[in-house]
């Protein structure tokens, strides 16, 4: 990358913050059953999805929150003083149902972050990529949807889905996350807004890149999203997802779930680069962002594969999983996560080993910068059934400066005899040889430390899609702005 | 070109260089040699602005200007190179990236546009090839795996490009072969002209048979105790240190 782009990047500060000023409806807060029967009627659902969301809610509220395990601090979340819905357009105002009909503010807004909703200027890039674009509780748009049709592929909105093809939904919806799994994967089920939906079927290789982007806008709103990836045997696809949000003093809850589902021979690659606003240099404000993830490989020789780039939030909580079931199944994980001032991230995976001669890999890279901190943590289950199975993990950890912290919290339970497990780890300060070795020869002191912090995360920064691999270095460098010096 | 008068430096509270003055023109290569200890390294590390010495009395001018007013890369980007004994990896970061990076940030502080891409990689494969380094050197992580002999040819490699004003060669012949020595020397003596000047500190007479010094300089604890020719080098090498020390006592 240039020097003059660079610099820019270097010196600009969270440049998503803006607020789009936009007619909106926001159920006043308050979390109960009416609002709960509102988002489904909003959403014309049909009678078991309603129920399902209820049990979940019923659940719900036996459980409690996760913070008595996870390396992270916060002030207990007031649940009733957070709204659980808010769409751009009046209240009785119903979804465009094509992207002319998309309010032009809304465009923009998705314009002014990079993300073209009209497919004739996607097309000018040199791949084209497939968005579906979430504002808050719903989706504004789909591009491309009538090119992915001739192929074969669904990518739509899941509340589309729920609409268009119930019986999949019905199918595979909480058979990887159930709604109990956890006490914010109970709360995403009861309260799911919209999020994406993608069906690849049996032999089909996704023409194009498909992508969500999550924006954040209202203020006091919880964005609960969930996804939706089903790969029949033999399809593959490629998934990225981008989040945003403005600044805002108070904190903003994002609860999302992720299910993946690979059948045989299916490959699911996921990316995500991460970018919730983190709070400002005080630790005010910015997204609590309590995510579940997981895949399941369902079928034999079935991949999946998730690269994430956690730069945002004011708090990552989230753990993208592999549920190695079938024989010769492979799971990753790559996953570079950075804090800077007060952000606090508990991050990592949990690989299942079921199937016979499954293998996982785990590449986990932390900088931890300014006050913040970082734990990793990872679990590696082989069960007695997975027969011969390997992973690998590393996980590595750079400090930059003196006041943040980076923790490792590996777990290893090994059912079976037959199983190779590694595991490496390393933590090191910021290299002052490294960097004196830079400046040295004309690098400024901010230059040099991207470098040498770009150059530690390589090993994932090449799993991920060309385009999200720039976006991915220019982010790295905006979120460790004035961590040294 | 460089005005080093009374200069004193600490490492860790102990005083390494105790007086040490010396003066360097335009063209001219000096040698400095000493036992173990007697502050060679500091020297080297002083002068390109290592955080971990710290400088007590004493002056130091490059062009004129305080070099201890200015930053680490500032000194960089005025012409000041140190060529490492011991160069560091860097793991993830390409050497054709990190060169390009250098190149351009000191073409930048010199108000100069920044280097077109293929311009850049014909200068490089240009002094890749002058240096016997293979192509594929440039796509490998900063010295990470290198063997001692490939760490010194980059450093060499990197003064080509960068095209310092004055080099300090830091016992840039340690873990050398002759061959290998011979091209390194060979890299040092194409940039030797009127304007470049350099300074090498070495333990072994045998790299100034190859890189011929006009200043011999004798360092011992802190202070250069004595100056001569070349021909002080080889009555170094011939008699050891202990008699120039007996003699300037």
């Amino acid at each position: 990358m240039a020097n003059e782009e660079m610099e820019q990047l270097v010196s600009s500060e969270y440049k998503q913050g803006f607020v789009t000023d936009i007619e909106s409806y926001t159920l006043p807060p308050g979390l109960d059953e009416e609002v709960i029967r509102y988002i489904s009627s909003k959403k014309k659902e049909p009678q078991w999805l309603l129920d399902w969301r209820l049990e979940a809610f019923a659940l719900w509220k036996e459980m409690h929150d996760p913070q008595a395990w996870a390396n992270i601090g916060y002030p207990k979340i007031d649940f009733q003083a957070i709204s659980y819905y808010s769409a751009p357009g009046a209240k009785d105002k119903n979804a465009p149902k094509s992207l002319d009909e998309v309010d032009p503010k809304l465009l923009e807004t998705f314009e002014k972050l990079g993300i073209p909703l009209h497919e004739r200027a996607a097309l000018a890039g040199v791949r084209g990529v497939a968005v579906d674009a979430v504002f808050d509780s719903v989706s504004v748009g789909t591009t491309f949807k009538k090119e992915l049709a001739e192929a074969g592929v669904i990518f739509c909105s899941i509340s589309e889905a729920v609409q268009d093809h119930p019986e999949l939904v019905r199918k595979y919806l909480g058979t990887v996350v159930s709604k109990t799994d956890n006490f914010y994967a109970a709360l995403n089920a009861a309260v799911f807004t919209d999020g994406s939906f993608v069906f690849v079927p049996k032999g089909v290789t996704c023409p194009m890149e498909l992508s969500t982007y999550f924006r954040i806008n209202a203020a006091n709103t919880g964005q609960f999203e969930r996804t939706l990836i089903i790969c029949e045997e033999g399809a593959q696809v490629s998934y990225l997802e981008g989040c945003t949000a403005p600044m805002r003093d108070e904190n903003q809850l994002h609860a999302a779930v992720v299910e993946l589902v690979a059948l045989d021979d299916a490959y699911i690659k996921y990316s995500t680069v991460q970018n919730w606003y983190p709070g400002d240099e005080e630790g005010l404000g910015g997204i609590y962002n309590f995510v579940t993830k997981r895949g399941d490989c369902r079928g034999d020789r079935s991949k999946i594969s998730w690269t994430q780039v956690e730069t945002g939030s004011a708090i990552t909580w989230k753990y993208p999983s592999c549920i190695l079931r079938g024989k010769d199944s492979v799971g990753e994980f790559y996953s570079v996560a950075v804090t800077n001032n007060f952000q606090q991230a508990d991050t990592g995976t949990k690989m299942i080993h079921l199937g016979e001669g499954s293998r996982s890999t785990i590449i986990s890279k932390g900088i931890s910068a300014g006050r913040s901190n970082q734990s990793y943590r990872g679990l590696v289950k082989i069960l007695p059934s997975a027969k011969n199975a390997r992973n690998f993990t590393q996980c590595d950890s750079l400090l930059l400066g003196d006041k943040c912290g980076a923790h490792t919290f590996p777990y290893q339970e090994i059912g079976n005899a037959t199983a190779q497990v590694e595991h490496e780890a390393t933590t090191s300060k910021i290299g002052e040889d490294q960097l004196f070795y830079c400046m040295q020869r004309g690098i400024s002191e901010e230059d040099s430390v991207n470098m040498i912090v770009n150059g530690f995360c390589k090993d994932v920064f090449q799993e991920l899609p060309m385009e999200f691999a720039v976006e991915a270095e220019a982010l790295l460098n905006v979120t460790l702005e004035g961590a040294v010096g | 070109m460089i005005e080093i008068k009374d200069l004193h430096a600490k490492v860790e509270g102990k005083p390494i260089l105790k007086g040490l003055s010396l003066s360097i023109k335009p063209g001219e290569v000096h040698a400095i040699m000493g036992p173990n200890g007697s502050g060679k390294s500091t020297l080297s590390a002083v002068l390109a602005g290592r955080s971990d010495y710290e400088v007590t009395s004493g002056t130091v001018t490059f062009f004129g200007e305080d070099l201890f007013a200015m930053s680490v890369e500032e000194r960089a980007c005025a012409g000041l190179m140190l060529a490492f004994q011991y160069p560091v990896e860097i793991p993830g970061v390409k050497n054709v990236y990190l060169l390009k990076a250098a190149l351009n940030a000191q073409r930048k502080a010199r108000g100069e546009p920044e280097i077109e891409a293929p311009a850049f990689m014909k200068l490089v494969r240009e002094k890749l090839q002058f240096m016997k380094i293979d192509n594929s050197f440039l796509h490998r992580a900063v010295n990470e795996g290198f063997s001692g002999g490939e760490k010194k040819r980059n450093e060499i490699l990197q003064m080509l490009i960068l095209e310092p004003k004055l080099v300090l060669l830091d016992e840039i012949d340690s873990g050398l072969d002759i061959d290998a020595l011979k091209v390194v020397a060979e890299g040092v003596n194409s940039l030797r002209d009127a304007g470049r000047s350099f300074l090498m500190i070495t333990h072994y007479q045998r790299l100034l048979d190859y890189i011929e010094p006009d200043f011999v300089h004798v360092l011992n604890d802190g202070q250069i105790i004595k100056t001569g020719d070349k021909s002080l080098a080889l009555e170094l090498e011939d008699r050891g240190y202990d008699w120039v020390v007996e003699e300037t006592a």
